[in-house]
C-alpha cells in the first residue's frame, strides 16, 4: 500500500503510523459527559468503504496527516495535513490540567 | 577542541573491498562535518527562518519539498514541512543560528554529536540504496540538492543527493556503525573503496 505523503510523495506504508480513528470527536478535557467519553474511546463507525483516518508520516517527515482510505480496497483517494485542523489543539492536554 | 571520535572507527577499514577485481564502483566516506544542525520554524515564519539560512550560510533554498543545495562546504536542505538540516564543515553553526533566528522565527537544534554523515559516491550509488530506501533515486525524481526523510528498517536517515552520482546521508550516530556495515556489505557485489 502506497500513501502518497503531501510533503515526500508517494511511500511505503512501512514508514507510517496508523494514528486511529478520524471521526472521533474528543470531548472538552474538563467535560464529566461519560456517554461523550464512552463514545469517544469506544464507538466506531467501522464503514466498508471510505474511512476518514489520521496516519503519521513516522518514517518521513514526522507530519500528521488526514488519509480518507477505502476498507474493502486499500484505494486511498485522499491526503492532507493534519495541521490546523480542529481536532489538533484540543488534543493537547495543557500542562496545568489536573489528569 | 577536544578531537570528536568517529563511532565507525572500530569498522573503517581504508582502501578496497569486496568484488573489485573490475573496477570500484563505490566510495564510501565519513565527511565529518563540524556542524550539524536542524532548524524548524513556526507555522506561518517559513519565509523568515529561509531567509534566516541564507544570512548565516549565504545559500538561497529553493521552493519547494525537499528542496536544498550544498557549495561543497555548507549544505542545506528540507526534511519535512517548515525543517531543515544544515551542515557545515566548521563548527558554530549553531551559535550563528540562535543569534540569527529568534525564538519567534523558530528553533534551532545542535544535531552535530548526534547525527554521522556519511558520503556515498560512484556509478552504483544509486543501485546500493535503492536497496536500502524505497524512494525514487532517479536523478528527475531526486535532483542534485535536494533532501528526503526516509527510514532502512528503524533507522531514520536524511538523504541529500550533493552530485549526480553522490549522496550524503544523516543517521544517527548510535546507529551509525551498524548502518556503516549494511552498506559495506551491500556495496560488496559491485567494490567499494573507503577512502
Amino acid at each position: 500500500m502506497l500513501i502518497t505523503c503531501p510533503y515526500c510523495g508517494p511511500r511505503d506504508v512501512i514508514e507510517y503510523t496508523y494514528q486511529g480513528d478520524g471521526n472521533r470527536e474528543r470531548p472538552d478535557p474538563a467535560s464529566q459527559n461519560f456517554e461523550a467519553w464512552n463514545a469517544y474511546v469506544y464507538d466506531r463507525l467501522n464503514p466498508a468503504g471510505d474511512h476518514n483516518e489520521i496516519w503519521q508520516h513516522s518514517g518521513g517527515c514526522r507530519a500528521h496527516l488526514r488519509v480518507v482510505r477505502n476498507t474493502l480496497t486499500h484505494e486511498i483517494s485522499s491526503v492532507a495535513f493534519a495541521s490546523g485542523d480542529h481536532h489538533a489543539p484540543a488534543a493537547r492536554r495543557k500542562a496545568e490540567d489536573k489528569p | 577542541m577536544v578531537e570528536r571520535q568517529s563511532p565507525l572507527e572500530p569498522e573503517f577499514h581504508v582502501g578496497s573491498h569486496g568484488n573489485f577485481e573490475h573496477g570500484v564502483e563505490i566510495l564510501l566516506t565519513e565527511t565529518r562535518p563540524g556542524s550539524i544542525v536542524q532548524l524548524a520554524a513556526w507555522p506561518g515564519e517559513e519565509k523568515k527562518l529561509i531567509a534566516a539560512i541564507r544570512t548565516v550560510t549565504g545559500l538561497a533554498l529553493p521552493d519547494g519539498a525537499g528542496g536544498g543545495l550544498s557549495n561543497g562546504v555548507k549544505s542545506v536542505f528540507g526534511f519535512a514541512p517548515g525543517k531543515f538540516t544544515v551542515a557545515d564543515e566548521t563548527e558554530g553553526l549553531a551559535e550563528a543560528f540562535a543569534k540569527a533566528v529568534t525564538p519567534a522565527i523558530g528553533t534551532v537544534t545542535d544535531l552535530s554529536h548526534g547525527r554521522t554523515a556519511i558520503r556515498i559516491a560512484g556509478p552504483k550509488a544509486e543501485w546500493v540504496l535503492a536497496k536500502f530506501f524505497a524512494i525514487d533515486f532517479a536523478l528527475p525524481a531526486f535532483p542534485v540538492g535536494a533532501g528526503r526523510s526516509t527510514v532502512h528498517h528503524d533507522v531514520f536517515a536524511q538523504i541529500q543527493r550533493t552530485g549526480s552520482d553522490q549522496f550524503d546521508l544523516y543517521v544517527f550516530r548510535s546507529f551509525a556503525r551498524s548502518f556503516w556495515k549494511a552498506l559495506c556489505h551491500a556495496s560488496e557485489e559491485v567494490g567499494y573503496e573507503v577512502q
